[in-house]
């Protein structure tokens, strides 16, 4: 009889232990297949003429993204110049004056809300508030609702790392006699610049492929626009329009821009894992 | 830092003093209204959805929440269908993906040697950082066709016949539908819940975990009667966490699911959800009653994911102190 519970857990606990390497390998499996159906079909799109050729018409031949790619860069630029100041005063905020007050645990915890909240929506508010009434979709208005995302996630990181200092640096800097502006933008914000710029970057890979709210703000134009108050070619638009086409070349130009995406969300994860691994043996 | 008083000094000290006040207030007020500029977001989606909702709320009421008409030329709208669909997917996505994240997380924090651990983890993270358009071309071209040709018929076959569920597998195997949404979207979630459900797996004690080894459990057996038990409010956390996403997840949803505004009691059979509506629809709403009532959607699906959120976040929180993910 105990032969049989001993030889029952060791048992239950081999088939505890096979199953989560199952399921280890299931993700690993799930991030490489991904991986290498967008190599694959991704690299077969690549050519310079992705580049220096802008979205085809329909029915015609060849074409390439670059409108895609400079309305991309364009909304992205424009809405991490809105993201960041806002999302590190807010984590300045947090950090500093909100360790104990209610307003600044609420909007904690609202900040946190809003980082998983439905992309979606956020275009649909932008569309109410801004498209709606500035009659018509934009640029400006694709920049405002990826800014909208952004935000959450500069806002957290920069709180988290500004904890972080110890508060010894404070008050050293405060024994000098520096005023609290001082001592949080040139002592304590200094001290973690590189883990605020990280949330930045994570921020920016974070939105690089969001769609869904820019299917109503910045919509999409065939054409080559530098105009931000106009629709605005991008790619994640883009690359959602080919899809679901039925010519072969779009749906390759799709694959090629899915490429572009993923190579830079995954740069910057990467790279920046690499950068604060580094930093922390040193 | 401020300049070493000059000679009669004590006036100038003084008035820098008050000058670093004022900065220093107004600092603080600027910040303060930066922070504010989140909460006035949410509360102006919540209110503008709710204004450009109301021509659809006034006229279906209530009933819109579960009426399955969706026809934009007749003007009759009600969300049932969506709803079904969110729901259904969102939910059969998690029971794939609770179990594999907490395989993972399991692996990650007992079994992984040391020098893998880092590699792994990071390979998770790198999965939910994929955009989920990739997620959608991935499904529809790749998984789409090798799930109708190579696992669909033989679930068909295996459960087509059992009572009960066996209608669940019924309809042509082609593929995109109801549980291929669900499996896309799984994959999709497992690495949001698998690295929550591995940060709380780590907040528990190491002697409560040895003295379970001490006494000879099994490292099952320690995760099951000491490990699961400890984070058990973390974790269902994490799940809600995973559940918020899945909810209001578009792109990945959008290209899989089929797009049918219907309900098809079977889970090969197209369907549609909140957001894959908004996205397939909203482009090209007809102004008045068909626009109010994708706003309606809208506003039905940011409330729930709030509620949905709202639970998550207050559970991990409570679970790993006052420290945010």
């Amino acid at each position: 009889m105990m032969m049989s519970i001993y030889t029952r857990r060791v048992w239950a606990n081999r088939v505890g232990m096979a199953m989560s390497m199952v399921a280890m390998s299931l993700g690993l499996i799930g991030l490489m297949w991904i991986l290498w159906t967008l190599f694959s079909k991704g690299f077969a799109a690549l050519s310079p003429d992705l580049f220096i050729q802008d979205t085809p018409a329909p029915g015609s031949e060849g074409g390439g993204l670059r409108n895609a790619i400079v309305g991309s860069g364009l909304i992205l630029l424009f809405s991490m110049l809105i993201a960041t100041p806002v999302g590190i005063f807010a984590g300045i905020y947090l950090a500093e004056y909100g360790r104990i007050s209610r307003f600044a645990s609420f909007t904690r915890f609202m900040t946190d809300i809003m980082l998983s909240a439905p992309s979606i929506v956020i275009g649909l508010f932008i569309y109410a508030i801004f498209v709606a009434r500035t009659g018509g979709f934009s640029g400006w208005a694709g920049s405002l609702a990826l800014a909208l995302i952004a935000i959450p996630v500069v806002v957290r990181t920069t709180e988290n790392m500004l904890k972080l200092v110890p508060t010894s640096l404070r008050e050293a800097a405060f024994a000098v006699g520096a005023p609290r502006w001082q001592v949080s933008l040139k002592v304590t914000l200094r001290a973690v610049k590189s883990g605020v710029v990280t949330g930045v970057l994570l921020a920016m890979a974070r939105i690089t492929g969001e769609t869904a709210p820019l299917l109503f703000t910045a919509l999409n134009n065939q054409f080559f626009s530098a105009n931000m108050s106009e629709p605005m070619g991008n790619l994640p638009v883009v690359i959602y329009q080919f899809a679901l086409s039925p010519y072969d070349n779009w749906v390759s130009l799709a694959w090629g821009g899915a490429l572009l995406i993923a190579l830079l969300v995954l740069a910057v994860n990467i790279g920046v894992r690499v950068a604060f691994r580094q930093k922390g043996k040193r | 830092m401020s300049e070493p008083s000059a000679p009669g000094g004590t006036d100038l000290h003084a008035r820098q003093i008050v000058k670093f006040r004022m900065q220093d207030r107004f600092f603080h007020y600027t910040t303060q209204l930066f922070a504010l500029v989140v909460l006035v977001a949410l509360v102006g989606i919540l209110v503008s959805l709710a204004i450009d909702a109301w021509p659809s709320l006034k006229a279906f009421g209530p009933s819109f929440l579960w009426t399955n008409v969706w026809s934009v030329p007749d003007g009759e709208f009600g969300a049932l269908a969506a709803i079904y669909g969110t729901v259904v997917t969102s939910v059969l996505a998690l029971v794939i993906a609770v179990p594999i994240s907490f395989g993972i997380a399991l692996f990650l924090t007992e079994t992984c040697p040391l020098w893998l651990r880092r590699p792994l983890g990071t390979a998770v993270e790198l999965l939910a950082g994929i955009p989920s358009i990739v997620y959608g071309i991935w499904g529809l071209f790749v998984f789409a066709p090798i799930f109708a040709e190579y696992v669909q018929p033989p679930l068909q076959d295996w459960l087509g016949d059992v009572p009960l569920i066996g209608s669940w597998f019924s309809g042509p195997p082609i593929g995109i539908g109801i549980l291929a949404a669900s499996l896309v979207l799984s994959m999709m979630v497992v690495p949001f819940i698998a690295s929550v459900m591995r940060d709380v797996f780590e907040t528990v004690p190491h002697v409560l975990k040895e003295s379970a080894y001490g006494l000879g459990c099994t490292t099952w057996e320690v995760m099951r009667n000491i490990v699961l038990p400890y984070t058990r409010v973390g974790v269902i956390g994490g799940i809600m966490l995973g559940l918020g996403r899945a909810l209001g997840e578009t792109m990945a949803v959008t290209f899989v699911i089929g797009n049918a505004n219907r309900i098809i009691p079977s889970l090969f059979a197209p369907g549609t959800s909140i957001a894959s509506t908004l996205a397939n629809e909203f482009g090209e709403a007809d102004p008045g009653l068909h626009i109010a009532s994708l706003f309606a959607l809208g506003l039905v699906l940011f409330v729930i994911t709030f509620i949905v959120l709202a639970i998550s976040r207050w559970l991990i929180s409570r679970s790993m102190g006052s420290e945010g993910l």
